[in-house]
C-alpha cells in the first residue's frame, strides 16, 4: 500500500509502525515517529497499524551547532 | 531612550519597514538575547542581531578558538585561535556595532547557573552542539518561561524551531530523552557543511527578531528541516504533547538537572 513517508510517497507492506522501521533499518530510539500529525509514544510503535495513505514522519535528532 | 542622528540612519532600513519604525528599533536596542554557544549557529546569529542594533547580547561558551572551527564559525578569524571565543565574539560585535552591550559567560550551561543566567534575557537562541545541553536549555527556559530558538545542524542538515513555554510544544514533546550515548556519533566524526551554519543561524536570528517585535507568525509547533544538498525546506507539525514529562498535564520534571553527559555526541542519523 501507499504512505506518505517524510512527505514522499512510498510503497510499503502492511503491518505495524514498527515494522516500517525495521524495513528501513531505524532504530526506535533514535527517532521520534509522527502519524498524520500526531506523536507516537515510543511503546505504542509496535500496536499501531499503517493504513492506506497514512502520513509518516520521521524526526531523527539533529544535535549539532556549534 | 532617544536615537542620535547617527542611529537612525543606522537603523534607517529598519525604521522604514512599517513594521519596525522607530518603535520597532527601540524595542530591539532594549533587548536582551541570549546565545548559547558562540560557534556555528552562535556566530552569524551573533553578528546580524549586534547589526540589528540588539541592546544586550549574552555569550556563553567555555571553548576557544580551534583552527577547525573557522570553517563555519564566522565571528571568529585566524588569530583568535587560542583564545576564549566569547572574548573574540564580544570583540567581532563590538566592532560592527558599537551600540551593542555584550555580557560574556566563560563557562558551560549546566543546572546549577542556567536559571540565573537565562532569567536576564527576553530570548534564548539555542547554538550548542551536543543533546544534554539541548535537553538542558529546553528545560531552563520552561521554568524560567523564556521564549527559545531552538537549532541544529549535521551535515548537510538543518533544524530550526520556536518554542515558547507552555503555549507551544518544546522539545520533550517530540524528544523526550537525549538519545541513547552508544548510538550517537560524535560533531567530529559527523562533519558538517560550512555555511548551514549561516542558513540555520540567521532564521534563529530572524527568528529572534520577531519575538521582539512581536510580528509576523513565530515558528512555533513547526520544526523546519532544511536540506542543503536538495536546497529543501519542509516543515514537520508538532504539538504539545499532554504525556511530555517538562510540559505535560502529569510533569516528572519539576527541576533543572543535567540530562546525562555533556560530552556526549551530537550527531544522527540512521
Ligand atoms: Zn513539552
Amino acid at each position: 500500500m501507499q504512505v506518505k513517508i517524510n512527505g514522499k510517497s512510498e510503497e510499503v507492506q502492511g503491518g505495524t509502525v514498527l515494522d516500517l522501521l525495521k524495513t528501513k533499518k531505524i532504530e526506535p530510539q533514535m527517532v521520534a515517529v509522527e502519524v498524520n500529525d500526531k506523536m507516537l509514544e515510543r511503546d505504542h510503535l509496535a500496536t499501531t497499524p499503517l493504513n492506506e495513505g497514512d502520513q509518516v514522519e520521521f524526526l531523527f535528532y539533529m544535535g549539532g551547532g556549534r | 531612550m532617544d536615537f542620535t542622528e547617527e542611529q537612525i540612519n543606522r537603523y534607517s532600513r529598519h525604521i522604514l519597514l512599517p513594521e519596525v519604525g522607530g518603535k520597532g528599533q527601540k524595542k530591539i536596542a532594549k533587548a536582551k538575547i541570549l546565545l548559547v554557544g558562540a560557534g556555528g549557529l552562535g556566530s552569524p546569529a551573533a553578528l546580524y542581531l549586534a547589526a540589528a542594533g540588539v541592546g544586550t547580547i549574552g555569550l556563553i561558551d567555555s571553548d576557544v578558538v580551534d583552527l577547525t572551527n573557522l570553517q563555519r564559525q564566522i565571528l571568529h578569524h585566524t588569530a583568535d585561535v587560542g583564545r576564549p571565543k566569547v572574548v573574540s565574539g564580544k570583540e567581532k560585535i563590538q566592532a560592527l556595532n558599537p551600540d551593542v552591550n555584550v555580557s560574556m559567560y566563560e563557562e558551560r550551561l549546566t543546572a546549577g547557573n542556567a536559571l540565573k543566567i537565562i532569567s536576564d534575557y527576553d530570548v534564548v537562541i539555542d547554538g550548542v552542539d551536543n543533546f544534554p545541553a539541548k535537553f538542558l536549555i529546553n528545560d531552563a527556559c520552561f521554568f524560567a518561561n523564556k521564549p527559545l530558538v531552538h537549532g541544529g545542524i549535521l551535515r548537510f542538515d538543518g533544524r530550526v524551531t520556536t518554542i515558547i513555554p507552555k503555549k507551544s510544544a518544546c522539545y520533550r514533546c517530540v524528544f523526550k530523552t537525549p538519545p541513547p550515548q552508544g548510538l550517537v556519533a560524535s560533531c567530529q566524526e559527523a562533519g558538517v557543511i560550512g555555511v548551514l551554519a549561516g542558513i540555520i543561524g540567521t532564521i534563529q536570528a530572524t527568528e529572534a527578531l520577531k519575538l521582539i517585535l512581536g510580528i509576523g507568525h513565530p515558528l512555533t509547533n513547526r520544526m523546519l528541516d532544511f536540506d542543503a544538498r536538495k536546497t529543501q525546506f519542509r516543515e514537520i507539525k508538532i504539538k504539545r504533547n499532554p504525556h511530555c514529562a517538562l510540559c505535560g498535564d502529569h510533569p516528572t520534571i519539576t527541576e533543572l538537572f543535567d540530562d546525562g553527559d555533556p560530552y556526549a555526541g551530537c550527531a544522527v542519523r540512521p
